[in-house]
């Protein structure tokens, strides 16, 4: 058994079949320690199925997973002591009291007595439960739950946690408290995986793997994947007639991709230069433009970029 | 096997049981019921049959027979009629259940030594009570023909004739040959699997179709921690419940009891161990709280009521259909409860029951063990 590093997951060629489906299609990735580790796709690319692999609860069809020095298919169990694990359904017992919840996972993952208390209290203050500990837990509030059952899955202090979709269903305000606690914990070298959808959470995220129809399309740091994934340059155009803009434009040499953001479009072109030229075009249609300027392409636009393929920097598909 | 994790499994279901106020009503207040209606509901003792008689004689001789069946516990001589219709009318309408008829020269018969045919009619539409009523009403007539053969005998100065032979009858463990007192413990025991099944079964099922399930297997938890931190504090139930039909059956009933009570919490525990674990392992296998609560509502009601031999006898049952009562846990505890409470037998005298309620209990938990993979899909 390689016990390379107890901190890290390590992918390679996973696979996951359900009958017909390829739900998870070679993907290889590494982590690193302490990192915020971001998974993210849109519903249904694979995400919560690799999660799952990493957590030993799904076998994989292939492909090899090393989590925490283990390996997922041969021994899930150990793999089942090092990490903990948020499920994307609010997963805790309902029925259940704040502290039963709490003491019942600290059974579970074998907390020894003696640290019993101070790991309970310690989730409580976390989670800012306390004074609520004989609330029923379904009777919570959205953060809170979620904030519980971080505390749950953290009680043993992991060296790896996974969080599918954490946040989904919550305020925004304790979308930024959970953050903060994550953040806390890849401080003090807990390594995160954690899977979203929302793009300014992606934006918290170390390292972001991109996953799309089962496949991992880009890695890297979110200013890597925001520079890399846009080939040439990135124009926000405001104008009117927003419909007869984009046939117009479509048929412009030298601009690869339009899109609509908002009440704006999003244009990429080869060259930036070349926005005189476009602003000339449009209004020669009597489309009155209020503004054209280059912008930083935000991760939504590299997401855009990669999962669609269109202006992607996969040179081979695109026009040079 | 860690005991600690066992343990926190049985407290927090503790927890959720006590919290779950309804269910808790219903697990306590079923063995009442169900005891209560099945205990009442079942007699196979036919008893104060509906008796209408037509005596066309009227004479000291014919209202002695209908004294006969007046006092015999079988039967209850509800009315004398004068003819025919209102007799064919109140076997029509089930006022009666046997008619009978007196002919008009019945005494003179009898006082000439010439055979006399007394007519019963019977409602055969329970072929059951029927086949009784008949077989009491010529033992009443039977009775009653010997008393004035003798007679007869007597006034024409004939020696005595004592019967040769006689069947001195002595019944055993259940003297009054009360069907109450072997139907009571078998309803204990089919009230029991219904219980025990529905206990359990949904206690798994419910965690899968509320997503705690996927949390709780991402923990170090085993299964076979889960499965028995699960059974204990259903056990506990199912012990209070089944002293709960104890009690009822000994102080309601009146059943006799005359075995130990260690004998039966022994055997008691063994046959809940299997039901619970027959529950646990429909719920693991389902996943569904409904599916899970109706198979295992259909795999212990009937089967225990049909195949235990609490109605019909094993022996007496098509040679296919025996080998299927094997795998009815009702079977070998309707035994022992029967030889504890009638008999008074203690566990060496159970030992056959015990050892095949005990191999079927292990069973139960290897396969529910087997079955829950600590897995999604």
């Amino acid at each position: 058994m390689t016990r390379s590093n107890g901190n890290s997951v390590e992918v390679e060629n996973l696979v996951k079949r359900f009958g017909d489906f390829t739900a998870v299609d070679r993907i290889s990735f590494q982590t690193r320690t302490g990192e915020v580790f971001g998974f993210l796709g849109p519903n249904g690319s694979g995400k919560s199925t690799t999660i799952r692999i990493l957590c030993g609860l799904l076998r994989p069809t292939s492909g090899r997973a090393i989590v925490a020095g283990y390996d997922v298919v041969q021994s899930p169990e150990l793999i089942r002591r090092n990490i903990g694990y948020m499920s994307q359904k609010f997963s805790l017992y309902a029925d259940l009291t704040v502290f039963e919840n709490l003491r019942f996972y600290a059974g579970m993952y074998g907390v020894p007595a003696a640290e019993l208390r101070g790991r309970i209290d310690w989730a409580l203050e976390m989670a800012g439960l306390r004074g609520r500990e004989s609330n029923l837990t379904g009777t919570l509030a959205g953060g809170w739950k979620q904030r519980l059952a971080l505390g749950c899955a953290v009680l043993h202090r992991p060296p790896i946690v996974f969080l599918d979709e954490p946040t989904s269903g919550v305020d925004p305000l304790s979308r930024r408290l959970f953050w903060e606690l994550i953040q806390r914990m890849s401080g003090d070298g807990v390594t995160i995986f954690v899977t979203t959808h929302y793009m300014d959470e992606a934006e918290y995220c170390n390292r972001l793997a991109l996953m799309n129809g089962g496949k991992l399309i880009a890695l890297g740091t979110p200013t890597e994947l925001k520079l890399g994934s846009i080939q040439g340059w990135l124009l926000l155009l405001e104008c009117d007639r927003l419909g007869e803009a984009i046939e117009r434009l479509r048929r412009f040499d030298g601009v690869r991709d339009v899109a609509v953001f908002g009440n704006a479009l999003h244009l990429v072109v080869s060259d930036a230069a070349a926005a005189p030229a476009i602003r000339a075009a449009l209004e020669a249609d009597a489309i009155s433009v209020t503004s054209l300027q280059p912008i930083r392409p935000s991760l939504e636009d590299a997401f855009v970029a990669l999962t669609t393929g269109r202006g992607a920097n996969c040179p081979s598909e695109l026009p040079s | 096997m860690s005991l600690r994790r066992l343990l926190a499994v049985s407290r927090k279901e503790v927890f959720q049981v006590l919290r779950d106020f309804r269910s808790l009503l219903i697990v306590l207040l079923m063995p009442l019921m169900l005891m209560t209606v099945l205990g009442y509901g079942i007699n196979l003792d036919t008893r104060h049959i509906r008796v209408f008689a037509f005596d066309r004689e009227g004479s000291p001789a014919s209202q002695d027979l209908l004294k006969r069946f007046e006092s015999s516990e079988y039967f209850d001589l509800v009315a004398t009629v004068t003819d025919y219709r209102a007799l064919a009318a109140a076997l029509d309408d089930g006022r009666c259940q046997l008619a009978i008829v007196i002919p008009h020269d019945f005494s003179a018969r009898l006082h000439d030594g010439r055979p006399v045919n007394v007519q019963a009619l019977v409602d055969g539409s329970d072929a059951n009570t029927a086949e009784l009523a008949i077989g009491y009403a010529q033992g009443v007539l039977g009775a009653y023909g010997a008393t004035v053969q003798a007679d007869y005998l007597r006034k024409s100065n004939a020696p005595t004739v004592n019967p040769v032979l006689s069947v001195e009858v002595r019944t055993w463990f259940n003297e009054d040959l009360e069907s109450k007192n072997f139907i009571v413990p078998g309803v204990a025991a089919i009230v029991m699997a219904v219980i025990g099944v529905l206990l359990t079964s949904l206690t798994i099922a419910r965690e899968w179709e509320r997503g705690t399930m996927e949390q709780l297997i991402s923990t170090p938890v085993t299964a076979l921690e889960i499965v028995i931190g699960k059974l204990l504090p259903y056990f506990a139930l199912g012990m209070l419940d089944t002293a709960v039909c104890a009690a009822i059956a000994v102080w309601w009933f009146e059943v006799p009891f005359r075995g130990s009570l260690a004998t039966l919490a022994v055997g008691s525990g063994i046959y809940l161990t299997a039901i619970l674990g027959l529950g646990f392992w429909i719920s693991v296998v389902t996943k569904n709280q409904l599916a899970a609560s109706q198979i295992g509502l259909v795999a212990t009601f009937l089967p225990s009521f049909l195949l235990s031999g609490f109605t019909f006898p094993i022996e007496q049952m098509p040679l296919g259909v025996q080998p299927f009562t094997y795998v009815i846990a009702a079977r070998y505890y309707i035994v022992i409860l029967k030889s504890v409470f009638l008999r008074g037998s203690g566990l060496g005298a159970l030992a056959g029951p015990l050892i095949a309620l005990v191999a079927y209990a292990l069973i139960m938990v290897f396969l529910a063990k087997r079955s829950f993979h600590k897995s999604l899909a």
